[in-house]
């Protein structure tokens, strides 16, 4: 049976795998319209902060592809599926047959109309080759304004400060990290970032940029005010990138639609990663949740269902880790629940950097936020994605020191009695 | 040490820290549970506080680099034979507290000990000597009344026994370990060597603190204590064990009964000792129910009756003066086993003039006793089992040819799983997590490691009882039972050899 | 594949564990000159927590499926398919925290001033792992669960 892979990120790699888990002998061929080997998609703020060089990007082995016998089509872009005759048809107009199809083909950023945002020096940061333009800018542009106040274009904002530009970052929303964490999280991420020397601007958007002869000058902003800039950086969102199953009969919603083995409505046709609108562990529905650990497993969960190992992914569930210089943070699970049904504990001391705030319901821990104290995070990750009770050590959670021991001594034997 | 009475500072040990090699890794400030070791964090210092240290070891031998020393206390008063050190610090310690000076373990005094003024015979010549590992070395014993004769019929090689014995304990080794209670010491110490003693093939006794329900699976090498607080007594009880032991004495402290304070009646305690939570557990020193050896026959019986005449009873009285003649009047009275405890015995916790100052060493009262009752004709109606102070296997086999069928050792024991004798044991703090139900230190004994070294003990006794029996010629510890004939004294002046019952050496 | 598991009834929390874990990743592999010379001194890899009289030691359990690879960005978290053993590289670590945010028994340790994290290698083909050969009670013991 052969399987096709369409990208070339984590899922991905998480597919090739666990399809070589069960598999040893298939044929797997990749399709990556990016010309790189797989690479950290994070990392490229690395990258371009100058803390890394370009081959620590890389993060499996140089061989990773041929000790697995995996056919690599690099800087090939697949145009569309052919779903009657199995195979995928590639812009360059080869085909490539398939018995199982893999479509991870990630996230697309998401660029808005701005008046004056067509032509050069706009720049989005998703990709190596994002990075490496940006890499262009230091020595030329003085000040960047970085549109979208999110992960994405904090990290941004943060890896071109790093190199010394002059940077702004303009949110819609009345906080920074809207999305992923609430407003005390961003409270003290913001009050650091401010410190270290970035700008934020809030509660407002880039209405214009300005260009004179072409080259952008500034950027009028929605009540008038003007930032001086060379160029801009628009961060503002990632959408799936699911253009590749238009008129194929693929269900879709906001991605393509996978059940608990990967597969989408079209049998032997899988989908996995940031593309993907799959099954969450906490919501009990689908959801798009462009995140690596979720890339990676569905990925991973997508192969062994591909090579017939029937094994159900379990769902997986939102969280992030990212420091801001010197305060690390986490985010977990529903980290902005709605009043009803939830219980939200905290305790925040902001002169500290400090803030921990848990999300239970029904006496199940669905969600957590995590600032300046993160070490162990993961034993509240465990909780979580088991499932397990915690009514009576609610009050530990918020325990920065939280622990196996701060558990009833029947959930820690429990818990450390699993091998996983 | 500043804010610190005086005499306080007449401390006896020295804690020394060589700082090239100390890396402040705080491990003797967490095993130190007298809190002696403290660490300074704004200096990344491990200072002490020597006045706390009761010289236990338990810092040194856990230092991951051999930077500690513990020593006496170096700082000298002016030498004088009777106002010795020990007594200054007494008197300093009493004038401060107006209180009775405690202290654990057995007896500390200089007096002689009898075991090193007693040599053993070996074959040469005339007999030959037998090399155990080559040749059958019976170590059993059976512990229980001997009938006066035995009837036998048949004959041709086939003789039957018409005889009916009482209940006989089979032990593979002379060895027992002693009475220590749940309480004064641990359930993890209790559950070593029940399992040491069951791997063994030999007994461990619960002592007066009940017995927990998870050692009941140990039953066939156990004996049950019934002392003079009736701590965890009921039928289940006494039926659980092979034998059921009346308290009388105890060697550490004759004459004197024990209190365990209800700050160590847990609930685990309680319930094993039936009785409620934090409450003084109180042994009064005498059984109210025995005044007389007519009244000790009574409860004997009300044992035996209990148990449906199947289990052994033993009786157990401190050597004091006259214990030949009580021990005459206890076998009559019924015991199955006479136990026998030495001036050495230790304990839990005594009045320290008590425990240095009352009772007889053990070896002369042995002697004494197994004469009397040979002398009266009953010394087959029970076993004699001696403790207090037993320190190797060579007092093992002293001790068999002096009379004794079998030892307890309790000391031994706990030296076995770290004991330092230290004799603290009273403060419930004890380092090596031995004689203390905290539940930070209890953990310090791990049962399996605690039953293997205990196994391992009466292990390497036994191959050394054998090495001794072969050597004297003997293929069976029967045979040097009571053979007074096998012992020489040495130092020895002649009331010392009369009562001993053996030759000086050379004769 | 045997596994470091530890018995919280007998571990009695002297940290030997972690001091042998130290030594046995440092330069010099000698107590007092690890503690007194190397600079930055290697982190303990396992956790020993306490409360109140409870103490135990919780170490990596080179799990079968491993979260930490799974969701480690820069591939510094490999599983070695012959040995089982989840290694860490320490050069390739980028420290962004993803896998102490995953791992279910918070055996990762943080780094903060290096940015990297440092775990449990089974003390790399060790015949007994450090932390099990100096526990002086068997709290810690190796082996196939
Ligand atoms: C700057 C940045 C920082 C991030 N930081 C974090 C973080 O800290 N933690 C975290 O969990 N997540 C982070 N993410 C998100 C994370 O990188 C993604 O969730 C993950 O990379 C998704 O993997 P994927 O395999 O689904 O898609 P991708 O990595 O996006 O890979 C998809 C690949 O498919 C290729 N492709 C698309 N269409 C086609 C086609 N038609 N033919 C051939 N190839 C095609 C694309 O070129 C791309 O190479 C970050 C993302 C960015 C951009
Ligand atoms: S009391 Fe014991 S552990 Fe404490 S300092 Fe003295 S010898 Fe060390
Ligand atoms: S670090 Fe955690 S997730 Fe990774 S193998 Fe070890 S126990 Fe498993
Ligand atoms: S902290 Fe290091 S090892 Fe952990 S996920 Fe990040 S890069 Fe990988």
């Amino acid at each position: 049976m052969e399987h096709v892979i369409i990208g070339n990120g984590a899922a991905a790699i998480g597919a090739v795998e666990g399809i070589r888990e069960i598999d040893k002998a298939s044929p797997v061929t990749i399709v990556s319209a990016e010309p790189y080997r797989a690479y950290g998609r994070p990392l490229i703020a690395n990258l371009l902060s100058g803390k890394i060089v370009e081959a620590d990007i890389y993060y499996r082995a140089d061989d990773f592809y041929e000790a697995r016998g995996v056919k690599l089509l690099l800087g090939e872009k697949a145009a569309r599926i052919d779903v009657e005759k199995k195979r995928v048809v590639l812009e360059s107009g080869k085909a490539v047959s398939f018995g199982r199809l893999l479509i991870a083909t990630g996230g697309i950023p998401f660029i808005p109309p701005i008046k004056g945002g067509e032509g050069s020096s706009i720049y989005t940061f998703t990709t190596l080759d994002d990075a490496k333009n940006l890499e262009a800018l230091p020595g030329k542009v003085e000040r960047v304004v970085v549109i979208g106040g999110g992960l994405i274009g904090l990290k941004a904002a943060e890896s071109l400060h790093d190199r010394g530009i002059k940077v702004t970052v303009v949110e819609l929303a009345d906080r920074i990290l809207s999305s992923a964490f609430d407003r005390e999280a961003g409270d003290i991420v913001e009050k650091r970032l401010k410190e270290i020397g970035i700008e934020i601007v809030l509660e407002n958007s880039v209405k214009e940029i300005v260009r004179a002869k072409g080259r952008i000058k500034a950027v009028i902003l929605n009540n008038g005010e003007q930032y001086e800039c060379g160029a801009v950086v628009i961060a503002i969102g990632v959408i799936p990138n699911k253009a590749i199953v238009e008129g194929t009969g693929i269900m879709t919603n906001r991605g393509i639609l996978a059940d608990g083995n990967m597969q989408t409505s079209v049998p032997g046709i899988y989908a996995a990663g940031d593309v993907a609108e799959a099954p969450d562990l906490l919501l009990g529905q689908k959801r798009v949740a462009p995140i690596w650990p979720n890339a990676y497993l569905q990925g991973r969960y997508a192969g062994l269902n591909m090579a017939g190992a029937k094994k159900p992914y379990r769902g997986g569930v939102a969280m992030n880790s990212i420091e801001f210089y010197g305060i690390p943070t986490v985010s977990m699970g529903i980290s902005n629940p709605p009043d009803e049904g939830y219980v939200v504990r905290a305790v925040y001391e902001p002169k500290k950097n400090l803030y921990r705030k848990i999300v239970l319901k029904g006496h199940r821990l669905v969600g957590a936020v995590l600032v300046g104290q993160i070490q162990r995070a993961g034993v509240l990750t465990g909780l979580m994605t088991g499932r397990t009770n915690v009514e009576s050590f609610e009050e530990e959670l918020l325990n920065g020191e939280f622990g196996f021991a701060s558990m009833p001594p029947d959930v820690r034997k429990k818990i450390l009695a699993e091998n996983r | 040490m500043l804010y610190y009475d005086q005499n306080k500072n007449y401390r006896d040990f020295e804690v020394l820290r060589d700082e090239n090699k100390c890396i402040q890794c705080q491990v003797c400030v967490r095993q130190c549970s007298y809190e002696v070791h403290t660490y300074d964090e704004k200096h990344d210092e491990v200072t002490a506080d020597q006045t706390k240290c009761v010289g236990c070891h338990r810092c040194e031998a856990f230092c991951p680099t051999d930077a500690l020393k513990i020593r006496k206390n170096q700082s000298e008063f002016r030498d004088n034979a009777l106002w010795t050190p020990q007594y200054l610090k007494n008197i300093y310690k009493q004038a401060d507290t107006g209180g009775v000076l405690l202290t654990g373990m057995g007896n500390s005094y200089p007096y002689p000990v009898y075991w090193d003024k007693m040599l053993l015979d070996a074959s040469q010549v005339t007999n030959p000597s037998i090399d155990p590992l080559r040749e059958p070395m019976e170590l059993r014993t059976y512990l229980g009344a001997k009938p006066d004769a035995v009837e036998v019929h048949g004959g041709n090689g086939h003789p039957r026994l018409d005889t009916s014995f009482a209940p006989q304990i089979p032990i593979e080794y002379p060895i027992l370990f002693s009475a220590m209670s749940y309480g004064s010491i641990n359930l993890n110490i209790h559950v070593g060597l029940a399992r040491a003693a069951e791997e063994m093939g030999t007994l461990y006794n619960t002592g007066e603190g009940g017995l927990h329900p998870t050692l009941y699976q140990y039953g066939k090498n156990t004996i049950v204590q019934c002392a003079s607080g009736r701590f965890g007594v009921h039928t289940d009880y006494l039926n659980a064990g092979v034998a059921v032991e009346i308290k009388i004495g105890q060697g550490a402290k004759p004459g004197i009964g024990g209190h365990l304070p209800g700050e160590k009646i847990g609930p685990e305690i309680s319930l094993t000792r039936m009785i409620p939570e934090g409450t003084d557990a109180l042994s009064p020193a005498p059984h109210h129910d025995i005044y007389s050896i007519e009244d000790l026959r009574q409860l004997i019986y009300a044992l035996k009756e209990a148990t449906d005449y199947k289990k052994l009873v033993f009786v157990k009285i401190a050597a004091v003066h006259n214990s030949a003649a009580i021990a005459s009047g206890m076998v009559r009275a019924g015991a199955d086993v006479i136990s026998l405890d030495g001036f050495r015995g230790g304990t839990g916790a005594a009045p320290t003039m008590i425990r240095d100052n009352v009772g007889v060493p053990i070896e002369l009262a042995l002697a004494s006793v197994d004469e009397r009752l040979r002398q009266e004709g009953i010394r087959n109606r029970a076993s004699l089992v001696v403790a207090g102070g037993i320190r190797c296997s060579a007092d093992v086999v002293k001790a068999i040819a002096l009379g004794a069928d079998a030892v307890y050792i309790a000391t031994a024991a706990l030296i076995a799983v770290g004991c330092t004798v230290c004799q603290r044991c009273y403060t419930g703090k004890c380092p090596w997590g031995i004689a203390t139900n905290d539940p930070y230190l209890a953990k310090r004994i791990n049962p399996e490691i605690a039953h293997e070294k205990l196994a391992n003990l009466i292990r390497g006794w036994g191959h050394e009882i054998q090495e001794m029996l072969g050597g004297m010629g003997l293929n069976a510890l029967e045979s040097l039972r009571g053979n007074r004939e096998k012992l020489r004294g040495v130092g020895l002046n002649e009331t010392e050899l009369n009562i001993l019952g053996i030759k000086h050496a050379g004769a | 594949m045997k596994r470091v598991y530890a018995k919280e009834d007998v571990c009695i929390g002297c940290r030997l564990c972690e001091i042998a874990c130290v030594v046995e990743h440092s330069e010099s592999k000698n107590a007092i000159r690890t503690y007194k010379t190397e600079v930055p001194r290697p982190v303990a890899r396992n956790v020993v927590e306490e409360r109140g009289p409870l103490t135990f030691s919780v170490n990596c359990r080179h799990c079968d499926e491993p979260l930490c690879v799974a969701v480690c960005i820069a591939g510094a978290m490999v599983k070695d398919e012959e040995s089982g053993v989840v290694r860490h590289n320490e050069e390739k670590c980028v420290g962004c925290w993803s896998c102490v945010m995953i791992c279910p028994y918070g055996v990762i340790k943080m780094k903060p001033a290096a940015k990297k994290v440092s775990k449990c290698d089974l003390c790399n083909g060790r015949t007994m792992p450090a932390c099990v050969q100096a526990c002086p009670n068997r709290a810690i013991v190796y082996e196939e669960r």
